[in-house]
């Protein structure tokens, strides 16, 4: 008997790649894309890791494919600009064992620094995509992927979206196909990428697409729903969800494979129905393409969102109803913020006492661009912080960026921006860069990194030592300061100004979410309370002003970081030994 | 194609860290039991730090779309007031809102930007079916404040078709090992908390 289960669909994925016989897998963090690697190590079978940053975790999977055993990579959209080198080529050589990258697209931006459509990107480097619509064909269509790529002698992209990667429903659960290690034979001539073979691999490249797109047609992963025929609907992933909800009558032919297009399955399909609509979200990767064809379809000229389409789009747009929706509320908005403990508001409490501009980067203390932090100026990609800050130094001088430093977090400094620093010491930059060491990828969900000490698989490692690191780039000054320590970090901020020299300063503290048992707590003495204010300009979530204009500090929510405390010069804030642990939310 | 007609559907508001996901499973897995098709759609990342969060389940016989839209909630679930002010318009016309009564300032309100506003039970009461908690007050007296997203979905499954038995196993199957005693007992608190 088949079993069933509710599975989010990125667990699905994983589930997929476990079936399919992976062995190995490569992954950075990223939002949406996150627990596929995460649920893919608990699987005995599978060699599961995080790797510093995407382009390393896909030449990995490379290795492992060209070895001969089925591969996967794993990341979000922007992490594909990141192993977009490897990618290209990798489309050259070709693999051995099969080799899938599952890319998640972040189409209503919940969590990313912009829109991109992976589908581009797979046109322009040649790789098939294989796209699912529901989580019980994320983890069947993996099993496709592995077949395609081997068959077809390629990577290829199975695509998702945050939707389909954040969505939980039922999948059938399968065992694993126990799949034999392929030999390895020296190839030189395939996996020597210089200019002479090359050359030969894109003709094979070329070759190869036109194969695809022949015989796409034919792949089990597209679905021609024929009902009425006076609309037919092209559509592919999560939309194809919302056309079934919105047009349960019409006709529908859902693809799989959306890189290269099944063209003769399209010009059969389009040619059985009056009015031909495309439904993809983001960009017109399907329309320009069917209309090079010839072939006349409306799409983006009504569907003209830019973020994540909808049932009530359709209703609008195709079906001319408007939807009976009842009127909303205005009310505040209330955008994330720092936990409360949270280390980093402590270090931009004092960035902004000392009124300096931050040039930041991903992660948590993005949010150190908001109010009341207020210290991130700029916040572009992973890595960038330190490189965009010496730009303004050799654009401007010393002068222009005393009042400002760089600003990036213990993962991302890994990720790429160690290689920004070493460009720091080597053209003689000045300056400071704050690494806020919080022990951990915190804001993708608490993942490890080269400097936490332990592994995707949990296994005890060796730590990474960034002061060491900072030492043997050649950094003249590594300073290490606690995160709370109000004194010590401002004193240490200062004295780097007035140095001629590049200076690093790892303020350090982890993350309040990694103690999950709170043992004690800040309370307020409502006696001594001046109502001064002073304890709410960080804004701490846990500290809320009365009535009265005095303070109360939530007691389900504090952390006892002790920020308030360290602030309150009328000593109204009072630390508290819990009787009973409680666990954090 | 009726079955859309038979499709339910529930949503979970709240601020991030309030434990929207964990009530979100224990739904989707009462569901799964009883037969249904179910779709559940969460929102990870940057959002969950303190933000706005919301979570839809849908079941029925065959369900497609994985989110709820405006004015199509049969059941809407707000851990916390301005949450559910800032949602009250997924509900349908008939619909039911399940309201926690606890208030938790977002940032604009915390630096005195914004206002948080007044009387926001009165105001949702003149246009919607209310059902209000203290969720709060009731996980203190268990003895576990965590435990108040377990005791509103007592409450709220009275709005749902299924025994209460259905929902103790799935409690039991889905919460970690550690607290299945105490989330089955907040959930029986919420449960009798029904007056009809």
């Amino acid at each position: 008997m088949i079993k069933k289960q509710i599975m989010l669909g990125n667990d699905a994925f994983a589930r997929g790649a476990w079936e399919a016989g992976v062995k190995v897998s490569s992954a950075y963090p990223g939002t949406p894309s996150t627990e596929i690697s995460e649920s893919l190590a608990k699987y005995n079978e599978v060699y599961a890791e995080w790797a510093p940053n995407e382009k390393v975790a896909l030449e990995v999977a490379i290795g492992a494919s060209y070895s001969g055993v089925r591969s996967l990579a794993v990341m979000k959209h922007v992490g594909l600009n990141v192993a977009a080198d490897p990618l290209y080529s990798a489309s050259y050589t070709g693999v051995n064992g099969g080799l899938v990258i599952i890319v998640a697209d972040d189409p209503g931006i919940y969590s990313s620094q912009n829109n991109q459509d992976t589908r581009a990107v797979a046109r322009a480097a040649k790789i098939p995509v294989i796209e699912p619509s529901d989580s019980n064909e994320a983890k069947e269509f993996m099993k496709f992927a592995y077949e395609l790529s081997e068959k077809y002698d390629t990577p290829v992209i199975v695509r998702s979206t945050a939707r389909l990667s954040h969505s939980q429903d039922v999948v059938d659960l399968m065992d694993r196909i126990e799949v034999e290690d392929k030999p390895y034979e020296k190839q030189i001539s395939k996996y020597v990428l210089t200019p002479g073979n090359a050359v030969n691999r894109h003709v094979e490249v070329l070759n190869r697409n036109i194969k695809l797109q022949e015989e796409g047609s034919e792949f089990p992963v597209n679905r021609v729903e024929y009902n009425d025929l006076s609309m037919g609907i092209i559509t592919s992933g999560i939309p194809y969800q919302y056309v079934k909800e919105a047009l349960p009558k019409a006709s529908v032919l859902k693809l799989g494979l959306v890189n290269p297009l099944p063209k003769k399955l399209i010009e059969e399909f389009a040619s059985k129905v009056d009015k031909l609509y495309i439904f993809e979200e983001l960009d017109p990767i399907i329309e320009e393409q069917v209309r090079s064809w010839g072939i006349d379809a409306v799409g983006k000229e009504i569907f003209n969102v830019p973020g994540e389409y909808s049932v009530n789009l359709i209703k609008r747009v195709i079906k001319g109803e408007e939807p009976n929706i009842p009127k909303s509320y205005e009310v505040p908005g209330r955008p994330p913020v720092l936990c409360p403990g949270c280390p980093h508001r402590s270090t931009y409490h004092v960035l902004n006492k000392l009124k300096l501009h931050g040039a930041g980067d991903i992660g948590c203390y993005t949010l150190g661009a908001a109010p009341p932090q207020s210290v991130l100026d700029t916040t572009l990609c992973m890595g960038s912080s330190i490189s965009t800050y010496h730009g303004m130094e050799k654009a401007k001088g010393r002068e222009f960026t005393k009042d400002w430093v760089a600003v990036i977090g213990d993962s991302t400094f890994m990720h790429t921006g160690i290689n920004s620093l070493t460009n720091m010491v080597y053209n003689q930059s000045t300056g400071i860069v704050l690494i806020l060491d919080n022990s951990t990828t915190a804001m993708t969900g608490h993942q490890d990194n080269p400097a936490t000490g332990t592994t995707l698989k949990g296994d005890h490692t060796y730590q990474i030592d960034f002061s060491k690191i900072c030492k043997a780039i050649g950094v003249p000054n590594v300073e290490v300061v606690n995160a709370f320590d109000l004194e010590g970090l401002t004193k240490t901020i200062k004295e780097a100004r007035e140095k001629e020299e590049l200076t690093v300063i790892i303020s350090k503290a982890p993350c309040a979410l990694l103690n999950k048992e709170v043992t004690k707590q800040y309370k307020v003495n409502k006696d001594l309370c001046k109502k001064c204010g002073a304890c709410l300009k960080p804004g701490c979530p846990a500290i809320t002003k009365l009535e009265d204009g005095k303070v109360f500090i939530n007691d389900t929510m504090c952390n006892a970081c002790g920020l308030c405390f360290s602030l309150c010069k009328f000593s109204a804030i009072e630390l508290e030994e819990l009787q009973d642990r409680r666990t954090y939310l | 194609m009726e079955t859309i007609n038979t499709t339910k559907n529930i949503m979970i508001v709240g601020v991030g860290g309030q434990g929207t996901l964990l009530t979100s499973r224990v739904l989707g897995g009462v569901m799964l039991q009883a037969g249904y098709d179910v779709k559940v759609s969460e929102v990870h990342g940057m959002a969950q730090r303190g933000g706005s969060v919301v979570t839809f389940v849908r079941f029925g016989e065959k369900v497609a779309e994985p989110v709820v839209e405006e004015g199509q909630a049969d059941v809407l679930i707000a851990f916390e007031k301005l949450e559910a002010m800032r949602y009250a318009h997924y509900l349908k016309k008939d619909g039911v809102l399940i309201l926690n009564d606890q208030r938790i300032d977002p940032i604009p309100v915390i630096i005195g930007a914004a206002k948080y506003p007044d009387d926001i039970i009165e105001t949702l009461e003149k246009a919607n079916n209310v059902i209000k908690i203290d969720a709060a007050k009731e996980a203190r007296k268990l003895g576990n404040d965590k435990t108040f997203n377990i005791i509103v979905l007592g409450l709220a499954a009275r709005y749902m078709d299924f025994s209460k038995e259905e929902w103790l196993k799935v409690i039991e199957e889905t919460v970690p090992k550690k607290t299945i005693e105490i989330n089955k007992k907040a959930f029986e608190i919420g449960y009798e908390m029904y007056s009809n």
